[in-house]
């Protein structure tokens, strides 16, 4: 148990902190815009362009966001709607990623460390990203998720009094996009998909209002985090897959005894 | 006397191909104007003109500058899932008057677990309930009973102060009840 109050863990757990309340926030609205993919679609261009970074010595949680905020720039202005734009994002950061990794020296080595995550290898500038991340969700968020709120309740809003709305909806592509770069760079490229996709998809199904669905989304990312960081120590495991494991069980969890509550109701 | 809110001049609109018009109208403050007509002559065309929503091949909308719009289509979107109470509902769409005491019950549900008819009266709500100043509203009675139905009707006979409202229905007894004038539109 020594090696949890280890001063050497105490930066990665404050990261993937951090980034652990953003990506479930973020995912929330993503999953309310139908555009859940786009997690997994940044994170692959997140995880290509950190790859490209750290084979530059380029630390990946300062490359990853270039390729992110690349794909939430595609998006945005190329005016695709919907999880089709996302799909081409997966298939051509898995096509650059195992290319690179493929054609550089310590690629493969660097391609697997970017899949299961380096979170224990993270250090000043992680931190700094994450705390960044989480200053500029402060500022974006509240600006925001009425607004997109409304534009996903009643389209016709925008449409009819010609709001120039893709100001914050570029704030929220560019803050997602963000945050799955940061993620992807610290958690895994797969474990910043699952904190943007499971904890959202357990409180759509267990929320009664809004306020309650943010904060079961966060609740359950901070919880699986925590869980799967001391896990992961202890047992010596690699940090992305147990955290990925840790958020289906938990999330499995709360689902049914969601169910058994209601059927006892 | 003020000017109108809006003037139609000569409008022909749609989409690959004008649908509707040319027509010609003008709305001042306080107006209901019910749009009439057969099926497929451009009745929700005509609304989706004055909101910004399709084509315009020839003349010309004018709005007060300032003008606030609110627009209920006809299919209001249905999201797969919607965490939301009903509260919520109108406080995100800004609809901030006091819903009529019969949808008040309703409004501590989730969005997504009331009947189509609810949520139809729901939607309707966060347009009548705002601040807009010009409520373009299409076939606002779908799916609702009498009752429902009635309550819309008294709203909308009732003074509507500075707004104006331009409602498309098919049902010609409701548009002669809660309408100034009617406007056909024809083929």
């Amino acid at each position: 148990m020594d090696i949890l109050l280890d001063p050497l863990f105490r930066i990665p757990f404050f990261v993937g902190l951090f980034v652990s309340i953003v990506l479930p926030a973020a995912g929330t609205l993503l999953r309310l815009r139908e555009e859940w993919l786009a997690a997994l679609g940044l994170a692959h261009l997140a995880g290509a362009s950190g790859l490209v970074g750290l084979a530059a010595n380029v630390p990946a949680v300062l490359g990853a966001p270039l390729g992110a905020v690349v794909g939430a720039l595609i998006k945005a202005f190329g005016n695709f709607r919907g999880n089709t734009v996302y799909a081409l994002m997966i298939l051509a950061g898995w096509a650059i990623t195992l290319l690179v990794a493929s054609n550089s020296s310590l690629g493969s080595v660097m391609g697997h460390a970017l899949f299961e995550g380096q979170l224990y290898f993270a250090g000043m500038v992680h931190l700094s990203a994450a705390i960044c991340l989480v200053v500029l969700a402060a500022l974006v968020l509240p600006r925001c998720m009425s607004k997109l709120i409304r534009a996903r309740l009643q389209p016709t809003f925008e449409i009819a009094n010609a709001v120039p709305a893709w100001r914050w909806h570029l704030s929220f592509d560019l803050l997602a996009a963000l945050g799955i770069a940061v993620g992807a760079g610290t958690l895994g490229l797969m474990g910043a998909f699952a904190l943007a996709f499971v904890p959202p998809w357990v409180a759509f199904r267990a929320a009664r209002t809004w306020r309650q669905c943010l904060w079961i989304s966060i609740g359950v990312g901070l919880l699986s985090y925590t869980a799967a960081f001391v896990v992961a120590l202890l047992f010596d495991q690699p940090f992305g897959p147990v955290l990925v494991a840790t958020l289906l069980v938990f999330g499995g969890l709360i689902l049914a005894a969601g169910t058994r509550i209601r059927v006892f109701e | 006397m003020s000017l109108p809110i809006l003037q139609v001049d000569q409008l022909q609109a749609g989409y690959e191909t004008p649908v509707v018009g040319p027509l010609s109208f003008h709305v001042n403050q306080g107006d209901v104007i019910g749009i009439a007509g057969p099926n497929g002559t451009g009745k929700s065309t005509l609304l989706k003109a004055v909101a910004n929503g399709v084509h315009i091949f020839a003349g010309e909308i004018r709005k007060r500058a300032d003008l606030n719009v609110a627009w209920m289509d006809q299919h209001p979107v249905q999201l797969p899932e919607m965490p939301f109470s009903g509260w919520e509902y109108l406080r995100f769409t800004e609809a901030d008057r006091a819903p009529p005491e019969f949808l008040a019950r309703w409004l501590d549900q989730r969005v997504d677990a009331l009947s189509g008819g609810q949520y139809q009266l729901l939607c309707l709500w966060s347009v009548l309930g705002g601040h807009a100043d010009l409520l373009l509203l299409d076939e606002p009675t779908n799916n609702l009973d009498q009752h429902s139905a009635r309550v819309i009707e008294d709203t909308l006979k009732a003074d509507q102060g500075s707004r104006a409202v331009l409602v498309v229905s098919h049902e010609r007894g409701f548009l002669e009840r809660v309408a100034h004038r009617v406007l056909e539109v024809d083929s």
